[in-house]
């Protein structure tokens, strides 16, 4: 189903630290979530088209017209970190 | 029998081009915010784009026009059913943690252009480059790293997002360019194809047209590929030209002392001329793309794809063979009159207003050019209308006016514009091809100078041109300056 070592990867790619408990707990617990869905894998699902939405709705667009926000200020203020008009982020590292 | 020496193995170049164009619209691509360039840090942001929970994204559907006419201009087949993919990575430029991009589906694909590079001989040697796809993505954000004008050595960064929703085409070659030449040649026609298209602006140093390059080299003859390298930062034609040069011989010199290719990207350095491991371990990007569930398929109707296939203006390529076969420009001259669409319009008015093809392209690309370039205007902007430059060029055909008398009215047909044939009228400056008119002239010039006149009757030939300028003189520029010669040549020597 899920091994350790997936585990460990995707944390990686979610930029997660898990310690090597967290880990073990989340392999038997994805473990068990994707188990109740294999369950769907049941169906005969080869004559069925993929579905990627639930609502039949196609060309949803809209008129290219400027609306500036206007409470900026507070996307600003909900940020962690804020520096004048910058949001502040911790230190980078480049990909290892 | 004859043995042969050893033969020294040909290396040739694999090349294709990844794209990414900004798309002009006045709005972000999945939201109301201004897509205006320079504007303060987070001026230009609003829940949408900076990733807020619960707000739903809206297709543009000036992005989609954009998109699907680029798609058509490059000879693609648009889907009939396409969509929005979720492409993950992890990273402060990025406020949602995922990019909207489209994976599987795009809105084009399948498509080609056609290069065109002047041989020795100036004949235009032709080639179809594969576009592999063409899709619609978001633009990230700005970062600013503090402390240290490189990520390494900074202590923390600062992210501007005006620029996060920004609308992207990525334009995806197929590997089907050999040298720097053809890439780079590639690269310009794709944005001369979508300037024409009035879709992007293609200005690279404002970061609205970027090109990476994959390149790999393999011994001739050989049909798989050798391992590609990715090369970034080339901000100009001339610069991804160099860089793939750069690139050929390193890889071939590696190659040949029997090294072997790291598959990696690399930087171009401007200063140094050479480019540079980025050191980033390959492969391991795993973006676990999924269908974007906030945006419905995009479904382009016939009837739709007809329209906007209707708006579609004359193309270069098109516009270069018109020129070069019914017209009878050269090569050369054709290229450079339909680099620019203005120009183009405006050299194809002045046709309709009947002047002569060859005459009204030198004055374009000469006198026009050269004041176009000097005042940074547009020919749209100039007062000159091409009825008068066609004007111009029937006066001077028909013999009217010499070609330096036009030279000399164009700056104020540049600046005041007008009928050319009323201010040749209006100052007088009707040539003079009156050969008594003009021998009085020659008869008084003769009479001034009668120590040029021995001269000349002495041997000095060279004299010629003296007498020439002052008959010129004497007829404010008027007199018509074959027949100046001829009857010149004539007294001068009786």
């Amino acid at each position: 189903m899920i091994d350790r070592e997936q585990v460990h990867k995707v944390a990686h790619l979610a930029r997660l630290n898990l310690t090597p408990e967290e880990e073990e707990q989340f392999t038997t617990q994805l473990g068990n979530i994707l188990g109740y869905f294999e369950q769907l894998n049941e169906l005969d699902t080869s004559q069925v088209e993929p579905t990627t939405r639930a609502i039949d709705v196609s060309n949803v667009t809209r008129a290219d017209i400027t609306k500036p926000y206007e409470n900026r200020e507070a996307i600003l203020e909900s940020a962690p970190n804020r520096e004048g008009e910058f949001f502040r982020v911790p230190q980078i590292f480049s990909e290892e | 029998m004859t043995t042969a020496a050893p033969v020294k193995t040909q290396y040739e170049a694999v090349i294709g081009l990844e794209t990414h164009v900004q798309l002009k619209t006045a709005t972000k691509i999945f939201c109301n915010c201004s897509t205006e360039f320079d504007t303060p840090p987070n001026q230009n942001v609003c829940p949408i784009c900076t990733g807020m929970p619960g707000v739903l994204p809206v297709l543009n559907r000036t992005v989609l026009e954009y998109a699907v006419k680029a798609g058509l201009a490059l000879q693609c087949q648009i889907a009939a059913y396409s969509k929005f993919d979720r492409k993950q990575y992890f990273y402060p430029d990025l406020p949602k943690n995922y990019q909207i991009s489209q994976y599987d589906l795009p809105i084009a694909e399948h498509g080609w252009l056609e290069i065109e590079i002047p041989d020795s001989d100036g004949k235009p040697m032709r080639k179809r480059i594969g576009i592999t796809r063409l899709h619609m993505e978001e633009d990230a954000g700005k970062l600013v790293h503090a402390g240290s004008d490189r990520l390494s050595g900074s202590t923390y960064s600062l992210v501007d997002f005006n620029r996060t929703g920004v609308p992207l085409a990525e334009i995806v070659s197929e590997p089907d360019m050999r040298s720097g030449r053809e890439a780079a040649e590639y690269a310009q026609e794709l944005r001369r194809i979508l300037r024409y298209l009035g879709v992007s602006d293609g200005n690279m140093q404002e970061g609205s047209l970027r090109c990476d390059v994959n390149i790999s080299v393999r011994p001739v003859g050989q049909s798989e590929f050798g391992t590609k390298v990715e090369i970034k930062n080339m901000n100009s034609f001339n610069a991804i030209q160099r860089a793939i040069e750069y690139e050929i011989e390193r890889q071939t010199e590696a190659l040949e002392s029997g090294d072997r290719i790291i598959q990696e990207t690399r930087l171009w350095e401007e200063g140094a001329q050479r480019t540079i491991s980025m050191r980033v371990k390959e492969g391991s990007s795993d973006y676990r793309y999924f269908p974007e569930p906030d945006l419905g398929p995009i479904e382009v109707t016939a009837e739709q794809l007809k329209q906007w296939q209707s708006e579609l203006p004359e193309l270069p390529a098109q516009k270069r063979r018109h020129y070069e076969d019914e017209l009878g420009l050269s090569a050369y001259d054709a290229r450079v009159i339909t680099d620019d669409r203005a120009i183009a319009e405006y050299f194809e008015a002045t046709l309709a207003a009947k002047a002569n093809p060859k005459l009204a392209a030198n004055w374009i690309m000469g006198d026009i050019s050269a004041y176009l370039n000097e005042n940074r205007v547009s020919i749209t902007e100039i007062a000159l209308q091409p009825t008068a430059l066609a004007e111009l060029v029937q006066l001077i055909e028909a013999n009217t006016i010499s070609n330096k008398i036009a030279k000399d009215i164009l700056p104020e047909l540049l600046t005041k514009g007008g009928s050319a044939k009323e201010l040749v009228e209006k100052k007088g400056l009707i040539q003079i091809s009156d050969t008594s008119v003009i021998e009085a002239a020659i008869d008084a010039v003769m009479a001034a100078h009668p120590d040029e006149l021995q001269k000349y009757r002495g041997g000095k030939t060279k004299l010629l041109g003296f007498f020439v300028g002052q008959v010129m003189k004497q007829t404010s520029g008027r007199a018509d300056p074959k027949l100046t010669n001829q009857l010149l040549a004539q007294k001068l020597n009786g």
